[in-house]
């Protein structure tokens, strides 16, 4: 039987990336743009993260004690943002201002993405000539996993609603705040609009591109946020190359899932979270290690379920943005 | 009428595009509370005039003056800041948005959507407007669209409305609801332009009429102290009669026997409801009707390109045998030995492939014949030097992709490749739409060439004018149904306008 | 705000090119590939301090140093192109098949599992060689095609959208090689496989001569060749283009859409198939979750920049392996991490994809305001499209003249 009390925490901190990556994705998507770099720019993310960190550490000689919190906090985070909106700028530079395919130009965008995160991490301790082992940022890693002290002494209610890191609960409050603008404001409607008919936006006064390009690049920073959660607070401030695997590509899959609502994606990320680690809690049977390899498919096979019935039900509201992966060029109506 | 001062006034405007020119020296005036009615001919360069009044394009010449001040529009936003609202043709509407969101779009500040919704509600009640604030653009019909976009312009205080071609999507009901609106609108001192070459609607409802030819402003005249001919005359420079050929038809025999066509669309509304009638060989048959009223599902469904609910389509052959053509696909049709040619009305998205070239499109019919599993190229070129030397279409090679081509241009391949088969039957839809008066009248030799070959010709047209001079006989549908068939040569064009409108007339054969 | 009414002209104006010509086409390609390397050498630069003449000589002879290495660039190639040649019908048709690593991957698993599970009978000489090898040969295409026509099938049937859906049978093949790879790891709890029948090479591609790739490299080439037939001249090919560009088009000649959807996937997937053959058969004797080595998603890229065409596609190849190569040899002498190919992959992608725009679009700089200078743009005028576009939306055309005059 599923013991609740430690899944349901693990299932969120698996979720968290997958909330920003997919909260990400879906302010790009509403711009009319489908970012399939979303993948590189999460590595992206968390490689700034951690060369901000790893700087700042070896500059305090690795010792908790000389850092200071707040700019161990902030540096990486400051990195981690600057280095995704550098990636969306790259995104939006090829695809809305020269009109490139943005298919091509996001699969070129994460294959150089994953190959930096992977090359620098890799690299780091070469280039800078350090004298450790290994990226372990485990002093700065303490800071992101800090948890209210209250956590502890509140049983199973503190286990599954307070042990996280602040930036677990940045992701739900992103999301929301995300829904909220998308749902209540007049940016939030301009921005549905380009995504939709960018013409009719175009003449009704919004200007296409700066939203295309303000979506997009600040869905890039949100999404590399999830890969800085990633090494910072669920790998314990360790890289390891690869590591990180293919949540970027079921978060863009959760956009549709969630049918481009970012409140949902904070629930249906953790709901994913749990089915990536189902396989460790299924009973498996004889041949215990091979089963749970298939076990591991269940969130793309979902995934693909869910592909398949929102494509049966036809619903004009469950449909992807209009314009979603055209490129606009006003004189091409 | 001198001393009033204008709300609006263009001096001397020019626009090129390149060495086109497309508004040359135009001088406009408008008064507050009325109605200018801008008249001209396609391609005379009215969209082109309003579109630089609505931020679209920029003028290479010439000031525009607002209510006495010289303006730059460069935008449309400046547009509206203006006071000026366009009610473009194509309407820009996001579908899966509520009238309410999509009439606020792109204003400043916070977003309200009820006091909005309260604000549109009162417009509508201001003005006389039917719809709905909550409701989504995409369950709307037409005519609401263009409601929303005319209270979308309201909503933002637009004072001078510009409206292009308004009543070209509405029924006639609709254009009297319309017309009976503009003018409460001018009655509260808003002042508008209406774009149209519908002569009775300038007589209608206009204050003022200004005519362009050829980019050129030419005069304009006080609607009550003209006559529609003297207007007809100006706009298109000398006397006019269109003076289709219509011969008699040779030898006619029953060739397209159609008999209660009940077509549903994919959304399960009907479209067409118990259809009858027959085509004939050597024979013109028009078809009238507002548009949407099943022109097209009718020609679908007959090249087998729509499934059909129930009903005969029987195709009859020179002895007299009728094959059914129902439940057919293109490939069946002509595997018959049917030679069907469809001439659609979506020439670039439907009946030509706009980045194949001219040859590869010739080949779209022809690319199956043969048992080889590579396609034959030699037929298709050769086919194409030949449409563009006996059709005089004018392009650079035949190598060139017919998107860059002009519409009359286009339309001459994709008919010149349909009549290439030699067809026992050819459906047309809007043949002559978006062409100028000379492609227009090379269309109309060419059908009359199939006609005299022999070939049922089922003719889908938007003028009526055009289908009392050119056919022979006249279908009119209503809704889905047939109103009424007339004979071409008798035909009253008035009585034909009822029959689009009600269902009503005797059946024919 | 009135007074300089002029300066409000928007600064610059792009346009559609009406013409590209094929020399323009290639010298802007030429200088977006020759910028990227600059820049790639400068990267280098500053993260190894060699000096930028020299890391084109680590590159070159990372790739053509030795035969030995001029081999693993043809073998690379014949690899990389053999996907983008799989991948070329399904783009053309606008059918966007990101699928190419499932597909792959079970063809390689197709193939493996053939050679584990009937090797045993070939050393035994129940069964021959050959036999052996054509069965794996069908297997392979055939795991390949299933696995790009499930996605294909619903993409006809319902619409069902084919990126995420190709995407997603990524994983799901990957897990299931992962399951496979358990099930017969070679010892117990080693994680892999290893080499399969090393003794028999029972279902080992043979090698011609003494050249191991040399097998792989004639059978690509043949696939090009049969590609660029397949795509120019066939009824097929002809077929499969006209439904990329318009299905309503298609549909009104009776191209039946939904079977030249499944067809040409399955054609799409049967040759990602061959690839995970060849990896697997033909070059590793093993099959492992990353045979594939992302090189479905490069050869997205590298059949897009090629425009489907497969002759462009040998070039689009030689010049990203070339650079992966010659990335590898950087990353070795300088002991840096080998993804630094990515990297240098991405830069000239970057570059490339830009490119486009330049030769697919003009750029206007804000002219003089006489107007002589507007109207002395020659023939190659770029507003008369934007000119007979208005003429054709000036609908309702047919409305001309006298309509009411007779009244």
């Amino acid at each position: 039987m599923i013991d609740w009390l430690t899944f349901i925490p693990r299932a969120v901190i698996q979720g968290v990336p997958l909330m920003y990556g997919s909260t990400g994705e879906i302010l790009t998507e509403k711009s009319g743009n489908l970012n399939l770099g979303t993948p590189g720019i999460m590595y992206v993310g968390a490689i700034s993260g951690v060369i901000g960190s790893f700087l700042y550490e070896q500059s305090c000689g690795g010792a908790a004690e000389n850092m200071n919190g707040f700019l161990a906090v902030a540096i990486p985070l400051i990195c981690c943002l600057g280095g995704s909106a550098l990636m969306g700028l790259l995104y939006c530079f090829l695809t809305v201002t020269l009109r490139a395919n943005q298919n091509v130009t996001g699969l070129a965008i994460t294959t150089f993405g994953v190959g930096f995160g992977n090359f620098f991490g890799g690299s780091l301790i070469k280039l800078t000539g350090s004298e450790v082992p290994s990226i372990a940022l485990s002093a700065t890693s303490n800071f992101f996993r800090a948890t209210l002290p209250a956590a502890e002494n509140m049983g199973w209610f503190g286990q599954i609603f307070l042990s996280y890191g602040f930036l677990a609960y940045l992701a739900i409050v992103i999301g929301i705040l995300a829904s909220v603008f998308l749902k209540r404001t007049r940016r939030g409607l301009h921005l549905r609009a380009v995504g939709e008919n960018p013409a009719t936006a175009d003449a009704a006064g919004i200007s296409v591109t700066s939203y295309k390009y303000l979506a997009t690049i600040i869905g890039s920073m949100i999404a590399g946020l999830g890969g800085l959660y990633y090494v910072m607070d669920y790998a314990n401030g360790v890289w390891s190359n690869n590591a990180f695997g293919d949540r970027g590509w079921l978060a863009i899959a959760l956009v549709i899932f969630t049918i481009w609502r970012p409140a949902v994606s904070v629930l249906a990320s953790i709901l994913f979270g749990g089915l990536y680690i189902m396989y460790l809690y299924l009973p498996t049977g004889m041949d215990n290690l091979a089963v749970k390899e298939l076990y591991r498919m269940i969130p793309y096979i979902v995934t693909i379920i869910v592909l398949i019935i929102t494509s049966l039900r036809n619903k004009r509201e469950s449909k992807p943005p209009e314009s979603l992966g055209l490129p606009y060029f006003r004189e091409d109506r | 009428m001198e001393e009033r001062t204008p709300i609006l006034e263009m001096r001397h405007v020019t626009k090129r595009f390149g060495n086109i020119i497309a508004n040359d020296d135009v001088s406009l005036t408008l008064y507050p509370g009325e109605i200018l009615a801008l008249l001209g001919e396609n391609g005379s360069g009215k969209t082109t005039l309003m579109n630089i009044l609505s931020g679209i394009y920029y003028p290479d010449e010439g000031q525009i003056f607002v209510e006495g001040k010289e303006v730059s529009i460069s935008s449309p936003k400046d547009s509206f800041d203006l006071k000026i609202g366009m009610i473009h043709q194509h309407f820009k509407l996001v579908d899966v948005m509520s009238v309410t969101e999509n009439i606020v779009l792109g204003l400043p500040g916070k977003l309200d959507l009820k006091q909005a919704a309260a604000d549109i509600r009162a417009i509508c009640e201001r003005y006389g407007f039917e719809v709905d604030p909550d409701e989504k653009i995409y369950n709307l019909s037409v005519s609401q669209k263009q409601t929303v976009e005319i209270v979308k312009v309201l909503f933002r205080g637009a004072n001078i409305l510009i409206l292009d071609e308004p009543t070209a999507v509405l029924t006639p009901q609709e254009a009297v609801k319309l017309f009976a609106i503009l003018r409460n609108m001018k009655e509260a001192g808003h002042a508008i332009i209406i774009i149209t070459h519908k002569m009775h609607e300038v007589m209608d409802i206009s204050d003022r009429v200004a005519i362009l030819r050829k980019g050129r402003y030419i005069t304009s005249f006080v609607t009550t102290e003209t006559t529609a001919q003297e207007l007809t005359d100006n706009m298109v420079g000398r006397a006019v009669s269109l003076n289709i050929e219509r011969p008699e038809p040779v030898d006619p025999k029953d060739r397209l026997f159609i008999q209660g066509l009940t077509v549903k669309n994919e959304e399960g509304v009907y479209k067409l409801r118990d259809v009858s009638f027959t085509a004939r060989s050597g024979e013109i048959l028009g078809i009238a009707g507002i548009a949407g009223s099943g022109q097209r599902e009718l020609l679908e469904a007959i090249a087998g390109l729509q499934p059909v609910e129930y009903g005969i389509i029987n195709y009859i052959d020179d002895d007299g045998t009728p094959e059914s053509l129902l439940k057919k696909t293109p490939v069946e049709i002509q595997a018959m030995g049917v030679s069907l040619s469809f001439v659609p009305e979506d020439r670039l998205g439907m009946g030509l492939v706009g980045n194949m070239d001219l040859s590869e499109n010739m080949m779209l019919r022809s690319y199956r014949e043969g048992h080889s599993i590579f396609t034959n190229r030699r037929d298709p070129a050769a086919l194409a030097r030949q449409v563009v030397e006996e059709l005089e279409v004018s392009t650079p090679s035949i190598n060139t992709a017919v998107r860059k081509l002009s519409g009359g241009n286009v339309q001459k391949v994709l008919v010149g490749r349909e009549i290439a088969s030699a067809p026992t039957v050819l459906l047309t839809a809007y043949a002559v739409r978006g062409l100028d008066i000379n492609a227009s009248y090379t269309i109309y030799n060419l059908i009359n060439r199939q006609k005299a070959a022999g070939v049922a010709i089922v003719f889908v047209g938007e003028d009526l004018d055009v289908l009392v001079e050119l056919c022979d006989r006249i279908l009119v549908l209503c809704d889905g149904r047939v109103s009424g068939i007339v004979d071409g040569k008798t035909a009253d064009k008035n009585e034909i306008g009822m029959m689009m409108t009600h269902v009503g007339g005797a059946h024919e054969g | 705000m009135k007074a300089d009414a002029k300066k409000k002209e928007p600064l610059i104006h792009i346009t559609r090119r009406k013409d590209v010509s094929l020399l323009r086409s290639i010298v802007i390609r030429a200088a977006a590939i020759v910028l990227a390397l600059i820049v790639c050498a400068l990267v280098t630069t500053f993260l190894t301090g060699e000096n930028p003449i020299d890391v084109f000589g680590t590159i070159l002879s990372g790739a053509f140093g030795t035969p030995r290495k001029m081999w693993v660039l043809g073998q690379e190639m014949a690899i990389l192109l053999c996907v983008s040649l799989a991948l070329a019908p399904a783009f053309k048709m606008k059918f966007w098949n990101l699928g190419g690593e499932g597909q792959i991957l079970m063809g390689g698993l197709a193939a493996a599992a053939c050679m584990i599970l009937l090797g045993s009978k070939v050393e035994s000489g129940a069964m021959p060689q050959w036999l052996l090898i054509l069965i794996m040969v069908v297997a392979s295409i055939g795991a390949g095609a299933l696995w790009a026509f499930i996605p294909a099938f619903f993409k006809a049937k319902w619409g069902t959208n084919e990126t995420l859906f190709t995407l997603m049978m990524n994983y799901v093949a990957t897990q299931l090689v992962a399951y496979f790879v358990i099930l017969w790891e070679v010892p117990k709890g080693a994680g892999k496989i290893g080499i399969i029948n090393q003794s028999s090479e029972a279902g080992w591609l043979p090698v011609i001569g003494d050249y191991k790739y040399l097998l792989n490299i004639i059978v690509v080439l043949v696939l090009t060749v049969g590609m660029y037939v397949y795509l120019k001249y066939s009824k097929q090919g002809y077929e499969l283009s006209v439904v990329g560009e318009s299905e309503r088009t298609a549909n009104y000649v009776g191209i039946n859409v939904k079977k030249v959807i499944i067809r040409t996937m399955l054609i799409s997937g049967a040759i990602c198939g061959v690839a995970g053959l060849l990896l697997v058969g033909g070059t590793d004797h093993t099959v492992t979750t990353t045979i594939s080595a992302g090189r479905g998603f490069t050869a997205v890229m590298v059949a897009w920049l090629a425009k489907f065409n497969p002759l462009g596609m040998i070039f689009t190849t030689f010049l990203l392996v070339l650079l992966s190569r010659g990335a590898n040899e950087i990353s070795t002498v300088f002991s840096l991490n080998k993804s630094f190919g990515d990297i240098l992959t991405g830069i000239i992608l970057f570059f490339i994809i830009g490119s486009e725009f330049f030769i697919n679009y003009q750029i206007h700089f804000r002219k003089s305001h006489k107007p002589e200078a507007a109207a002395a743009v020659p023939a190659e005028d770029p507003h008369k499209e934007a000119l007979e576009q208005i003429l054709r939306d000036a609908e309702t055309a047919a409305q001309s003249v006298s309509k009411e005059e007779t009244k």
